[in-house]
């Protein structure tokens, strides 16, 4: 420490430093969005999303969260994300549930039910790199955007719901209020601002990571380097880019 | 849209195992299986026409307009069901505007414009060409205007015109061959190239549409063949019925033997969703696939089509037998369509459970829109038969 240094600037900037480090840390973690200036550049993104399966809790407040920020029909036959339970029994059966799509949380299991392992798997749209709602679609109004969202315009759906029988994860519905198919954005409105999705926002386990591929600052990246990774189903060729950690084999 | 939500909390009463919870609502429901059924049978009587046509098999030379008349009008009637089933049918204009080349279903439009417009109407306008000119000048009034708009103002008669006439049906049929086998194997495609769906998800999925199309069509032609003497109190043509009774069993056994291949492929292979699958046969589809495809819609016709062919029984006990198989039949083939169609969404892509299908009565997608359905292609049948009387020609004869 250079000896004129008086103890008021020493302070002064020993306090700033770590600050600034957590503001542009914090900024690091929404991937800079929100520092960046300029008009929003699709090209420069490729989000997905993380889900750390030991962290869950089945609390359910993601997907309720979900469907506040999208305005989600609230009856439990339309969900964006939603929460599933497995339950592996000592004979080596699964039971799965999801009651009410996890929202509320769930209820405890069976009295007597010999259950060996249980836990808690969030699913939504898996933003496939191949998606096949993509291809099927007669009039491409479902589409994928340069940051690699699968989007739905809904002003040029015509509602044939081809897509709806395409998706191998059961992701999209209906809405019956506009009689057009629906899905997870990543909370589109939300990313492109540097936001987080309404579901990685409001985790209180942090289950769930949202980043960029291919950019060593997102926490994705650092999610990916100390799990395992694996994504549903890597049989149909989907390519997601919604990344599991420790995933069981029982999950489909 | 309330009443949408008590459909599927009923639904979700019954449902066993694990669905995922968006795969509660079924998506495609009757008019979906309306669709491939017409579509079917539109292909099945081109083909049926297409056999006399290039093929010369004289013994149902006297189907062939007949059959051609079905086939139009059960294409006109075909997208109905699709258009209605839509949620913004006003929109369906984009598939042809702003088609999605990659996807099976942007293809619907053009496959269909191209078998309606160059194959069907064109071979129905050559064939009729001669008569409608004849017609308009046979005619009075409104008859003899409408002729002469529908023969384009035609008025040549000269053998070398008919002679073209004749060349032009010829071309057109070689044409319309492959297009038929494109138009329902191309709707075999729309749910065989599914590969979410491994009910579906089959590259038989396309041969098998066409072979029980090819069925349906034949059992459609003969069974309005039958119908058309009867209520014409012409003399049966024997020679004629029983051709289209062999045609209808080798269709028939053909179409048993892919279904059987598919079934003993999938067991043999026995992959991740075979246990779903065998449980969605055995309980769901136990009535529709086992009772009325196969027993009632398959093998039933084939026994009583064999009896008829080769036992010794009176030709007016043998039209009835055939006519009975063919009814048989088209129940099968529409049983067909709806285990596909419904049975593809009955269990769920997690493989871990079933879900159930309600139809109603009433609305877009109830029994009542499907039957109304059903019945418009034999309305515009038989104003087609009306208009371009088939029959003409042979008692000209």
């Amino acid at each position: 420490m250079p000896k004129d240094w008086k103890r008021r600037e020493f302070l002064a900037k020993f306090i700033k430093l770590p600050c600034a480090a957590m503001v542009f840390g914090v900024g690091a973690a929404g991937d800079g969005e929100a520092a960046e200036e300029g008009p929003y550049q699709a090209e420069d993104h490729l989000y997905a999303m993380g889900i750390q399966v030991d962290r869950c809790i089945g609390c359910g407040l993601c997907a309720e969260a979900c469907k506040n920020e999208n305005d989600v029909l609230k009856e439990p036959f339309f969900f964006r994300t939603w929460i599933e339970r497995y339950s592996i029994r000592v004979d080596g059966e699964v039971d799965v549930d999801s009651p009410g799509g996890g929202i509320g949380g769930f209820p405890p299991l069976a009295e007597g039910s010999e259950v060996m392992r249980s836990f808690f798997v969030p699913k939504l749209c898996n933003q496939c790199d191949k998606p096949p709602c993509v291809q099927v679609c007669p009039v491409g109004a479902t589409f994928k955007t340069e940051d690699g969202v699968i989007l739905v315009d809904e002003s040029y759906c015509i509602g044939c719901r081809y897509c709806v029988q395409a998706c191998p994860y059961g992701a999209r519905y209906i809405d019956p209020r506009t009689l057009t198919a629906d899905k997870c954005t990543f909370c589109y409105h939300r990313i492109i601002k540097g936001l987080q999705p309404a579901c990685v926002e409001v985790c209180p386990t942090q289950t769930r990571v949202f980043g960029e591929l291919g950019r060593r600052s997102s926490p994705l990246h650092r999610m990916k380097r100390q799990s395992s990774i694996q994504v549903l189903k890597p049989a149909m060729n989907t390519e997601p880019k919604v990344l599991y950690s420790n995933l069981d084999g029982e999950v489909r | 849209m309330s009443e949408l939500l008590e459909h599927l909390e009923a639904n979700l009463q019954q449902v066993t195992g694990y669905i995922y919870p968006n795969e509660i609502e079924l998506h495609w429901s009757l008019l979906v299986v309306i669709y491939p059924y017409v579509t079917g049978l539109v292909a099945g009587a081109f083909i049926l026409a297409s056999l006399v046509e290039v093929f010369k098999v004289k013994e149902v030379a006297s189907t062939y307009r007949l059959a051609l008349l079905t086939a139009l009008a059960f294409l006109i009637a075909a997208p109905l069901p699709l258009l209605a089933h839509l949620g913004h049918p006003e929109r369906s204009f984009q598939i042809f505007l702003t088609p999605h080349l990659r996807s099976a279903m942007a293809m619907f439009g053009f496959v269909y414009i191209w078998y309606l417009m160059l194959v069907l109407l064109l071979e129905i306008w050559f064939e009729y060409r001669a008569d409608m000119v004849r017609w308009s000048s046979e005619r009075r009034g409104v008859m003899k205007l409408l002729y002469w708009v529908l023969s384009l103002g035609s008025r040549d008669l000269s053998e070398k015109a008919v002679r073209f006439d004749r060349k032009a049906v010829y071309a057109i049929t070689l044409v319309g061959i492959p297009s038929a086998f494109l138009l329902h194997g191309y709707v075999g495609f729309i749910f065989g190239s599914i590969k979410a769906n491994p009910w579906w998800s089959s590259v038989l999925m396309p041969i098998v549409f066409l072979f029980s199309a090819i069925v349906s069509g034949i059992a459609l032609v003969l069974l309005l063949h039958y119908v058309t003497t009867m209520f014409r109190r012409v003399k049966p043509d024997m020679a004629c019925f029983n051709k289209l009774a062999s045609f209808l069993m080798y269709a028939l056994i053909i179409d048993l033997s892919l279904e059987t291949l598919d079934f003993i492929h999938r067991m043999y292979e026995s992959e991740e969703s075979i246990e779903i699958l065998a449980e969605l046969v055995i309980t769901k589809l136990f009535i529709s696939l086992t009772i009325v495809q196969l027993l009632l819609g398959t093998i039933v016709p084939i026994v009583l089509l064999a009896i008829g062919r080769f036992s010794r029984i009176p030709d007016e006990f043998k039209r009835v037998v055939f006519f009975i198989a063919a009814l048989l039949v088209q129940v099968g083939i529409f049983s067909t369509r709806w285990n596909v169609v419904i049975g593809g969404q009955l269990f769920s892509k997690s493989l871990r459970g079933l879900t159930v299908f309600k139809m109603q009565l009433g609305g877009i997608e109830g029994l009542f829109m499907g039957i109304a359905l059903l019945i418009l292609p034999f309305v515009l049948l038989w104003i087609l038969v009306k208009l371009l009387p088939p029959w003409d020609k042979q008692e000209a004869n």
